[in-house]
């Protein structure tokens, strides 16, 4: 276990500023306490002092997990973000899209979500912007995606 | 009593003795072959008692081992013996079995330049003496080396060519010349080792400097300084925002676990302000979407205009006029501009913020008043039309 490299945290930065913009500093800097980014074996962990703290006092081969893993950095040094982070990242996310309750279940499979099954979608979102979906009940669904088209375009045809 | 045990002793001396014969002499159909100098000996003789493999053939084969050991053993006690420091010691033959390379055979090196310019030109390596008649001396001397014939560092004399400088040292000149040749050859044994080894020759490019230099040599000449100190590199002054280099040992170093916290977030803070300071605060395409959705609009509303004419007499202006919020200000004059800072756009009236074509009911982005807002991974396609 140990914190992040420069590097490291540069790209993990950039990948999370995908979806939730400068609203990142929020993450970084909490009024409620001190929470860090900390690396066990290529997973980055989001985790507050006071668990770091005793989790320092398990050897690193025994220990599995602590905090709420964000991602993981694969071999090529890319980082990925996981669904784990979901919790974090919906409460600032910048641009957010939600999907009526009968494309829900085909978008938690996998597929595409089409314009038909778009419920509401936040202004101004531009092409291939992150975001954060949801479903009418305003519960993230594991999901992130980027959109392929801008809110314009999508409004101007929708009814 | 005392005379049975007596013949008893001398009965089993005897067939001691025979035993050890035994042991010693080895009768075979064949004789072996020995090579003494590699302490070989080949038996072939046929393995008659061996044709059965099988975990019994155990015995025979140690048997067999014994008994050929004994015989090359009995061969070396025949070889002449040196004693060399208290020890009696067999001097060994030159060995007759040729042995096999331990190495692949070597590839053909590429010539060299000047090899391949004498085999161009049809050159032979003309035969030297080795002497030479040294008229100064009157004898024969070498023709390089130690005591050489014309030796040029030996004169004690040298005429000023016409025209070169009085005042300039002939003899440094000499010498200089000499460090010059012995350079150039130096360079040229290298090179012909690099491309024989298809290497490339650590080059000095950047390292004289010449005022002329590429950023790249001149990066490369500041490593090679940094490094070029009695503790190679390691307590050299770093500029303010330098990072610390590479380790280049095997181990790599990180931050301790439990570091300072308030250092860590101000650190990160402060590298999240670099990343957003990075981005343009105008973002181009959106600034031309927005002037074309708001001249979509003028139109929109003013074809209405025109079909409400006739309908309405005052001009009265529909919703239409209200979504207008006022003259592209300026937008006009951003029409694919390049992204300067946003700090004049931003300031716009809010209203333009506020703008839809369709009612969408799409949640607005509350906290933002501004229009464009800051995009992450701007797309800088000016005036270009998306649909």
């Amino acid at each position: 276990m140990r914190p992040l490299t420069e590097e490291e945290t540069r790209v993990m930065f950039e990948k999370i500023a995908k979806y939730i913009g400068e609203n990142l500093q929020l993450l970084v800097d909490r009024p409620d306490g001190t929470y860090c980014f900390r690396l066990h074996n290529e997973r980055v962990y989001y985790v507050s002092e006071k668990i770091l703290k005793l989790a320092a006092n398990i050897s690193g081969d025994k220990l599995v997990s602590l905090g709420t893993c964000f991602g993981k950095f694969t071999k090529t040094h890319r980082f990925r973000l996981h669904i784990t982070a979901l919790d974090y990242l919906a409460p600032y996310a910048k641009y957010k899209v939600w999907i009526k309750p009968g494309a829900e279940q085909s978008f938690l499979y996998g597929n595409h979500v089409l314009k038909s099954g778009l419920g509401r979608i936040t202004e101004n979102t531009s092409q291939y912007q992150g975001v954060v979906v949801y479903s009418m009940a305003d519960i993230p669904l594991v999901g992130s995606h980027s959109i392929i088209k801008t809110t314009r375009t999508l409004c101007s045809f929708k009814t | 009593m005392e005379g049975q045990s007596v013949e008893e002793l001398l009965a089993k001396a005897e067939r001691d003795e025979a035993e050890k014969l035994q042991r010693i002499t080895v009768h075979k159909e064949l004789e072996l072959e020995f090579d003494l100098g590699n302490l070989l000996a080949s038996d072939r003789n046929p393995p008659t008692g061996l044709r059965h493999a099988g975990p019994t053939q155990e015995a025979e084969l140690r048997a067999l081992a014994r008994d050929n050991t004994q015989l090359l053993i009995n061969q070396l006690w025949q070889l002449p013996t040196d004693r060399v420091e208290e020890a009696l010691v067999a001097r060994l033959p030159e060995p007759t079995t040729r042995l096999p390379r331990e190495k692949p055979v070597p590839r053909p090196r590429p010539l060299t330049r000047w090899q391949q310019f004498a085999r161009l030109k049809g050159i032979r390596p003309k035969k030297k003496t080795n002497l030479v008649w040294d008229e100064g001396s009157g004898q024969w001397r070498r023709r390089w080396g130690y005591q050489r014939a014309r030796d040029d560092t030996k004169e004690w004399l040298i005429e000023v060519p016409g025209n070169a400088d009085p005042m300039e040292d002939q003899f440094a000149k000499r010498i200089q010349a000499k460090k010059e040749r012995v350079a150039k050859n130096e360079l040229n044994r290298l090179r012909n080792l690099a491309r024989a080894h298809k290497r490339q020759l650590p080059s000095a490019a950047g390292l004289h400097p010449t005022g002329h230099q590429s950023k790249e040599e001149l990066g490369r000449a500041v490593q090679v300084a940094k490094v070029s100190t009695a503790s190679v590199g390691r307590f050299q002054e770093r500029l303010p925002k330098e990072k610390a280099p590479r380790v280049s040992g095997k181990k790599r170093k990180f931050q301790p676990l439990f570091g300072d916290f308030a250092a860590e977030k101000k650190s990160q803070l402060e590298m999240l302000r670099i990343m957003n300071s990075k981005k343009p605060q105008l973002d181009v395409t959106r600034a031309t979407n927005k002037q074309m959705r708001e001249e979509d609009q003028e139109e929109a509303a003013k074809r209405r205009k025109m079909s409400q004419k006739g309908k309405r007499k005052g001009g009265r202006q529909g919703p239409g006029g209200k979504r207008k919020g006022g003259p592209p200000s300026q937008g006009g004059t951003r029409k694919g501009g390049p992204p300067s800072q946003g700090g004049t756009r931003k300031g716009g009236p809010p209203s333009q913020g506020g703008k839809r074509k369709g009612g969408l009911g799409g949640k607005m982005n509350s906290g933002r008043p501004g229009l464009s807002g800051k995009r992450k991974g701007g797309q800088h396609q000016g005036g270009k039309r998306r649909k």
